[in-house]
């Protein structure tokens, strides 16, 4: 029986109290979500926090709604709650393909956007596809609320730029018109990504504006492929140009090998994946 | 520390330490046996419950978490002797062999005809993907949604 080691248990009521409860613990204290990541961690041993600060009230951070131009999505927003939104949907398409694909329905009733971000792992689904989206993360502690690009938010494997005590509130994606798309390879239904890629276009003019390409689970730096960016900048979508950008991606990422495949095999998908995504977005063009 | 939970419609309120989990809560602190427990990985689906209607998987639940909510097992699904609809289904299509698998996907079942009385196969699939069953080969569960959904969809009352 995998039972967590003892810890101290307080429920928050507010985002300021959430807050005042992680400076009263101090650094062994940790949020917990949805827990679909974090308890898992503490059964095995591999996380043993001696406060838990349970955010799973929190209402205010449960919404998602259009606001400033952007859409912004709560933190605890669930991840069934993020594929059956259809303003998100709307927006944004690849929102709802990674949602499909993340876990199982079971899992994704619990397990939070938020928790996602926060938890880091390389394989997460969410992290490419909100650094393709140049998502803003709202951060928040007891001095007040700071804003992150979502490219500066993940430091490494399991490790962001959040600091002791603070709390990530939600996740603000710029709304402009674009096209966009996420595919993943897994080994079988709701299985982490053997590798998945993400792409954002802006076309303007028949020339692509900007674009965003994020990757998986494929030792991407930051879950971009910025090399590949860079060459479909100002251009057109052409399939050529995808093709020379999958190329570019491919030879960029640092894969490694796992039970889920080779190297050589990963690197292959990356290249192949962003192929995908790149023509799945502009297929969606009106 | 002292949490208040609705299961079944019952109140019951337990000391427990935080880091019992809610399908140890349910099986050994209040003798709810009917929530299998596996994997406790979170893959397998066997302690599907439902947490203030919506199906979570119960091993990966903190007792505590469900303090002031409201918990429905495979206990809860018949009223009186009358079984629910998709529990006559798994008898009329035989959609269990050992039955470890059971009550997960009754309680995923019960939620998703709830939610969509007449679902497609595919969707049936869909929904239950995070569940495992070792024995049936899964036809047999698929059938039994299907066979609740068209012999009453409405849960029993
Ligand atoms: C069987 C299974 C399969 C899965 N498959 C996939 C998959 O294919 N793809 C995928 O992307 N994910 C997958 N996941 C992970 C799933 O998406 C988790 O829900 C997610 O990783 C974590 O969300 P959570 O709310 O459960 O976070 P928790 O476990 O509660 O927390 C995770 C970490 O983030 C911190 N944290 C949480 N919220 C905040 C916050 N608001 N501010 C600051 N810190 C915070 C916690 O302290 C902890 O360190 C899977 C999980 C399981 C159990
Ligand atoms: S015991 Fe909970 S999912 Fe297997
Ligand atoms: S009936 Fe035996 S595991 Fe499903």
């Amino acid at each position: 029986m995998q039972v967590p080691a003892s810890f101290q248990y307080r429920k928050a009521t507010s985002v300021a109290h959430a807050l005042s409860l992680l400076a009263e613990y101090g650094p062994e204290a940790r949020v917990v979500a949805g827990g679909h990541s974090l308890l898992p961690m503490m059964k095995l041993r591999l996380a043993h926090p001696e406060a838990l600060v349970d955010i799973n009230d929190l209402a205010e951070l449960a919404e998602i709604r259009v606001e400033g131009g952007a859409l912004v999505i709560g933190a605890l927003v669930r991840h069934a709650e993020l594929l059956s939104s259809a303003v998100a949907g709307r927006h944004f398409p690849i929102l709802h393909d990674a949602e499909r694909v993340i876990a199982d329905p079971i899992v994704r009733n619990r397990g939070t956007v938020g928790g996602s971000l926060c938890q880091a792992d390389p394989s997460e689904d969410l992290s490419a596809v909100f650094a393709a989206l140049r998502a803003e993360l709202v951060v928040r502690g007891l001095d007040g609320e700071r804003v992150v690009a979502a490219r500066d938010f993940f430091v490494g494997p399991y490790e962001t730029v959040l600091a002791d005590g603070e709390l990530l509130v939600a996740i603000r994606v710029p709304i402009r018109p674009s096209v966009s798309a996420y595919v993943k390879v897994d080994r079988r239904a709701g299985d982490w990504a053997v590798g998945a890629a993400a792409a954002v276009l802006e076309l303007a003019g028949g020339v692509v504006a900007e674009v965003g390409i994020g990757l998986t689970a494929l030792g991407a730096r930051k879950f971009v492929a910025a090399e590949a960016e860079d060459h479909l900048r100002a251009g057109p979508p052409s399939g050529e140009r995808f093709a020379e950008a999958a190329r570019i991606a491919a030879a960029h990422c640092a894969p490694t090998a796992d039970q889920r495949g080779p190297v050589d095999y990963k690197r292959h998908l990356a290249g192949e994946l962003v192929a995908r995504a790149l023509r799945g977005a502009v297929g969606r063009a009106a | 520390m002292q949490i208040a939970v609705v299961v079944n419609g019952e109140e019951h309120v337990r000391d427990v330490e935080p880091r019992l989990l809610l399908v140890h809560f349910l099986r050994e602190d209040l003798g709810l046996t009917g929530t299998h427990w596996g994997c406790d990985t979170s893959n397998c689906g066997v302690c599907v419950v439902h947490l203030d209607g919506v199906p979570v998987k119960s091993c990966t639940v903190l007792a505590v978490m469900a303090d002031g909510r409201e918990v429905r097992t495979v206990e809860g699904l018949a009223r009186g002797a009358d079984l629910d609809p998709v529990q006559r289904g798994f008898i009329a299509c035989h959609g269990l062999q050992c039955g470890f698998c059971t009550p997960g996907m009754l309680m995923t079942a019960r939620w998703l005809l709830d939610h969509d009385p007449d679902p497609s196969t595919e969707d049936i699939r869909a929904a239950l993907s995070g569940q495992l069953c070792r024995c049936t080969g899964y036809e047999n569960i698929v059938r039994s949604v299907r066979w609740a959904a068209e012999n009453g969809s409405e849960a029993a009352s």
